[in-house]
């Protein structure tokens, strides 16, 4: 992109081209199954996530590797945060919310080298991680407990008038739920990206390159930051979420 | 979709230059690419977890919380003996303290039984010995004064002979001895 900028002798600014979907073998058009840069980063990520978690713990040892470690780590924090949110009865939805942790992670973290490809801040892929998880937790709810499901949106502590429009608050906020859960990713994840594009933009110019290059220092330092919070955050939202199809009673 | 013909792969979502037409995010023609192989990695990195990674990782956490467990159980069995075995320690110390005293006081009094009997035994000879001594004192002190009475009699005998009276011997021997009474 920085090359192109230069060649058109002036400041243009592409900073969303960075999500430009490409084949990786050849041009040609975009089909469902052509693999493309998204396959190559999403396929770096299960790299780093087999890694970590499979190579790193292959000496299963009691006193554990660097590697080890921090497989062991994030399994922790994963375990202890799906415990702690759905209680007991929520482990054994474990590996299903540590996919979606790891994934999360390790596809942000891997967005932040230089000219890679975020496949986290794609509407499109945040909206089927987030609309799956309300799903998948809307259908568990209704197996699990039958029209008692219901009782999530029916405040039994609330005055008697009051239930009705907050039921009706609550269905609205409970449709929305996916909507936030799945934006609040992309969003954070392609702004970030988009600003240091638009700083690093603004570097050609001799004049004001310094400062341009510290705010992509400032802003990538901030990134880091947001990479981690939002696949926590993502993750504790699915917990939360899990909670209440477990136990809707509030 | 239908040029193909410049560099780029130019859709409804890419200009000529290669650059996006509004969001990239946006385009429909891209999205069940990124869906498809979404799809993809989170079923690959399920089975993964599920499969390898997560059981094996869990046993080896539950494996160290046993063995941390065990040897926590086996420190706090060690500390018991240690303090049985102190506490053995100071009473086979308070044992030996007291026997040693016990002894120390034994001597001290068979010691001390000795020292009075050689006491009494000393104190006994040398009464006998002051005893001894006074009576031969005595003797001495009496053979002094017989001896001072033969002289005496000898000088008064010689004396009364120089003066020239005679003198017998009964009225001298009786002058004498009333004289050395006196």
């Amino acid at each position: 992109m920085a090359t192109d900028a230069k060649a058109e002798g002036g400041l243009v600014f592409h900073p969303l081209d960075q999500f430009i979907v490409k084949p990786l073998f050849g041009d040609g058009p975009v089909h469902w199954y052509t693999p493309t840069n998204v396959t190559l980063w999403m396929g770096l990520a299960i790299f780093c996530i087999i890694g970590i978690f499979v190579m790193g713990s292959r000496g299963r040892a009691t006193i554990p590797t660097r590697l080890q470690s921090i497989g062991e780590l994030i399994y922790g924090f994963i375990y202890k945060m799906v415990e702690d949110v759905t209680g007991k009865d929520g482990v054994k939805y474990f590996p299903y919310i540590m996919t979606l942790f790891v994934f999360i992670l390790f596809a942000n973290y891997l967005a932040l080298l230089p000219m890679s490809y975020s496949a986290t801040s794609m509407i499109a892929v945040t909206a089927i991680l987030g609309f799956g998880v309300f799903i998948c937790v809307t259908i568990l709810g209704f197996v699990l407990n039958g029209a008692a499901f219901l009782g999530l949106f029916w405040m039994k502590d609330a005055p008697l008038v009051l239930r009705p429009i907050i039921a009706v608050i609550e269905v609205i906020s409970y449709f929305v739920r996916p909507v936030s859960h799945s934006i609040r990713l992309a969003g954070n994840i392609m702004a970030g990206h988009a600003v240091i594009k638009v700083f690093a933009g603004f570097a050609a110019l001799t004049l004001v390159s310094p400062v341009a290059i510290l705010g992509i220092t400032a802003i990538y330092g901030l990134e880091v930051l947001v990479a981690g919070i939002q696949a926590y955050v993502f993750t504790i939202l699915t917990c939360v979420y899990l909670k209440d199809a477990l136990h809707p009673a509030h | 979709m239908a040029t193909d013909t410049t560099e780029h792969a130019a859709g409804a979502c890419v200009d000529a230059g290669g650059s996006a037409i509004g969001m990239p995010q946006l385009c429909a023609d891209w999205m069940p690419n990124q869906i498809f192989w979404l799809v993809v990695s989170l079923i690959v990195i399920y089975f993964v977890l599920s499969r390898i990674a997560l059981p094996r990782i869990g046993a080896v956490l539950a494996e160290r919380s046993g063995t941390i467990t065990n040897d926590i159980a086996k420190a706090e069995d060690l500390k018991i003996q240690a303090t049985e075995a102190e506490a053995a320690y100071e009473k086979a110390l308070a044992d030996a303290r007291a026997e040693a005293s016990k002894i120390v006081a034994e001597a001290r009094a068979a010691i001390q039984s000795d020292l009075d009997a050689e006491l009494a035994k000393a104190d006994e000879k040398i009464s006998a010995q002051t005893a001894e001594s006074e009576k031969a004192i005595a003797d001495i002190r009496a053979s002094a004064a017989d001896s001072i009475k033969v002289v005496a009699k000898d000088v008064t005998k010689a004396l009364v002979g120089a003066m020239g009276g005679t003198a017998d011997a009964k009225t001298v021997t009786a002058a004498v001895t009333a004289k050395m009474k006196g």
